[in-house]
């Protein structure tokens, strides 16, 4: 029982720390801090929507800032066009992942392996330079989004904590609904896939369909990470979708802990605090980051969380 | 007589210029163990996998009940009732015993589209789970984690896993393969058990084990079968006899 206590004491801490973060950011005058966690946690809802297919699904999807984009432009397009209400918008965002991924794993599953990473990150590349030729919003330069989804009655995003609270509320129900479908009869019914193919076929499960819903809840999971991040930073452009971005989210996943729970976004904290801290330390952060992660990689199986429940153990 | 349970006609199977099946029909009937035998590289899995649909033949036709199922894929054969073990153990390995048959149990329970409810607290999934690995003897092996499961719990649970589905037809690839003395014997006495309630392939290698269960036996050799009738039958057979013990003729003269 010991190890549970290491890596959960880790966890609440975590979440303490990201649910009193506006308190201290009030107290301090420190207005970047809740920008840059703002991020954070939109980040963090991306890599755990990943974590789904990834760690849950065993699916190794290259591809997933696609959702970032489709989002993020759902709410940039509607808002050139006139449509500010976020009522209309986030719908929009989340239907548009939603059609995406049943399109895309619909194509993608039929392939396993290494070709599964390469048509994911085929398709999410495909979407990027879609974007870039979008003229009419700003093709490569990207699109300015002027004023935040409007969610009159409800919420003001234009109020930074208001919207860091609807980014970390998000982060949570998002968790809280994988680990309901974790133990649900179909998400036991996706681990049995990721753990061996062909045994669930052999006892009655069509493999594909599993995978493919698995596939599209993740997709709109992460739509909504897009949505918001284009609020967030009112602006957005095909960079966002650009494979390095996908290769971020799986780097998250990885370093937190595949499969687990709040892996994916202690992995992003802690990755994206690195990358903050080092490249105010130098601008060839890079060279000190890249070693770091593979340290952590190597010698801690199972990411940040792994290693956590191994100190316990140990 | 009666339609047969399993009925396979002339299936043919190729590997490049190998014919791996060739021309196999034989039948099931219900309530009957039908098993098959032969040397090595005979073809019985890739008979057995053309029977649970993950192997196409190339022409020929096998059906069940009086369906045909030659081209359904595994999943469907498994909901019509066929229910297959495997040669080399294939379960979850990082899942319960209990979960691992559990899991076979939902798939003929209702849809599994359900994302909510913790599926490990119905009820009725883990009374089937139970109910099964009972039936198995591995009741009180069912929370551990098969990977740490010995080679012949293993065995033991694959049965469990084709029996929580309620099958028609059991096909039961080498299901002593790697077991001791001791577990075999508990095996052909836990197969004594099962075949009253349910009719079974069984493809072994075991032969007392073979002549101790199988009502009909059918001899494949090079991909053909060579024989097919009651173990009396089988054993008094000049062709079976000279597949099985050719080779150690020429051993013995050698010698």
């Amino acid at each position: 029982m010991k190890a549970f206590t290491v890596s959960k004491a880790a966890t609440a801490l975590m979440l303490a720390g990201l649910v009193l973060l506006p308190l201290y950011s009030q107290l301090s005058g420190n207005i970047f801090i809740l920008t840059l966690f703002t991020r954070i946690v939109i980040l963090a809802l991306a890599a755990a929507s990943l974590n789904l297919i990834m760690g849950f699904g065993g699916m190794m999807s290259f591809g997933h800032a696609a959702y970032l984009g489709i989002g993020g432009y759902a709410v940039g397009m509607l808002a050139q066009e006139g449509v500010g209400s976020g009522y209309i918008q986030f719908p929009v965002a989340l239907a548009a992942s939603a059609l995406y991924a049943l399109v895309i794993g619909a194509l993608s599953l039929r392939t396993r392996g290494v070709y599964f990473i390469m048509i994911t990150l085929a398709f999410a590349q495909m979407a990027y330079y879609v974007a870039s030729g979008l003229a009419r919003y700003g093709g490569d330069d990207g699109l300015t989004v002027y004023k935040r989804s409007d969610f009159s009655g409800l919420i003001n995003l234009g109020n930074r904590t208001q919207f860091y609270y609807l980014c970390l509320a998000c982060v949570f129900a998002v968790i809280v609904l994988i680990w309901r479908i974790a133990n649900s009869r179909f998400g036991l019914v996706l681990q049995g896939l990721r753990s061996n193919e062909q045994r669930m076929q052999a006892i009655g499960f069509p493999a594909k369909r599993y995978q493919l819903v698995c596939f599209v809840i993740s997709g709109m999971m992460c739509g909504l990470a897009g949505a918001l991040l284009a609020n967030n930073t009112d602006f957005i452009s095909p960079a966002v979708m650009y494979w390095t971005r996908s290769g971020d989210l799986m780097v998250m996943v990885i370093l937190g802990g595949m499969g687990t729970l709040f892996g994916p976004v202690m992995g992003a904290v802690v990755y994206l605090l690195l990358e903050e801290f080092l490249s105010q330390i130098t601008e060839y952060w890079a060279l000190i980051m890249g070693p770091l992660l593979l340290l952590i990689v190597l010698f801690g199986r199972g990411g940040i969380m792994g290693a956590l429940g191994r100190v316990g153990r140990g | 007589m009666a339609e047969p349970l399993l009925r396979v006609e002339k299936l043919v199977r190729r590997f490049g210029g190998i014919i791996a099946t060739d021309n196999v029909s034989l039948d099931v009937a219900a309530g009957e163990l039908h098993a098959i035998i032969g040397p090595n590289g005979a073809g019985k899995t890739t008979l057995i996998s053309q029977l649970t649909g993950h192997l196409e033949p190339h022409s020929g036709s096998v059906s069940l009940g009086g369906r045909d199922i030659t081209y359904l894929p595994a999943y469907r054969r498994c909901a019509l009732g066929l229910a297959r073990s495997f040669q080399i153990t294939s379960l979850l390995l990082d899942f319960t015993a209990a979960d691992n048959v559990a899991l076979a149990a939902q798939a003929h329970a209702g849809t599994s589209f359900r994302f909510f409810a913790n599926a490990r607290k119905e009820k009725g999934l883990r009374d089937a789970a139970h109910a099964a690995l009972d039936r198995v003897g591995l009741l009180h092996r069912a929370d551990i984690v098969v990977s740490r499961l010995s080679h012949g719990e293993r065995r033991e649970l694959e049965l469990a896993v084709a029996l929580a589905s309620k099958p028609k037809l059991l096909l039961l690839d080498e299901p002593m393969a790697g077991l001791g003395v001791t577990e075999s014997q508990r095996m052909v006495k836990l197969l004594q058990e099962l075949r009253k309630e349910v009719s079974i392939v069984l493809v072994e290698h075991d032969m007392p084990a073979v002549f101790a269960l199988a009502d009909r036996i059918s001899v494949l050799v090079y991909g053909r079968v060579i024989a097919s009738g009651d173990p009396a039958a089988i054993r008094a057979n000049d062709d079976v006899k000279r597949a099985y013990l050719g080779d150690q003729h020429v051993v013995t003269h050698h010698g």
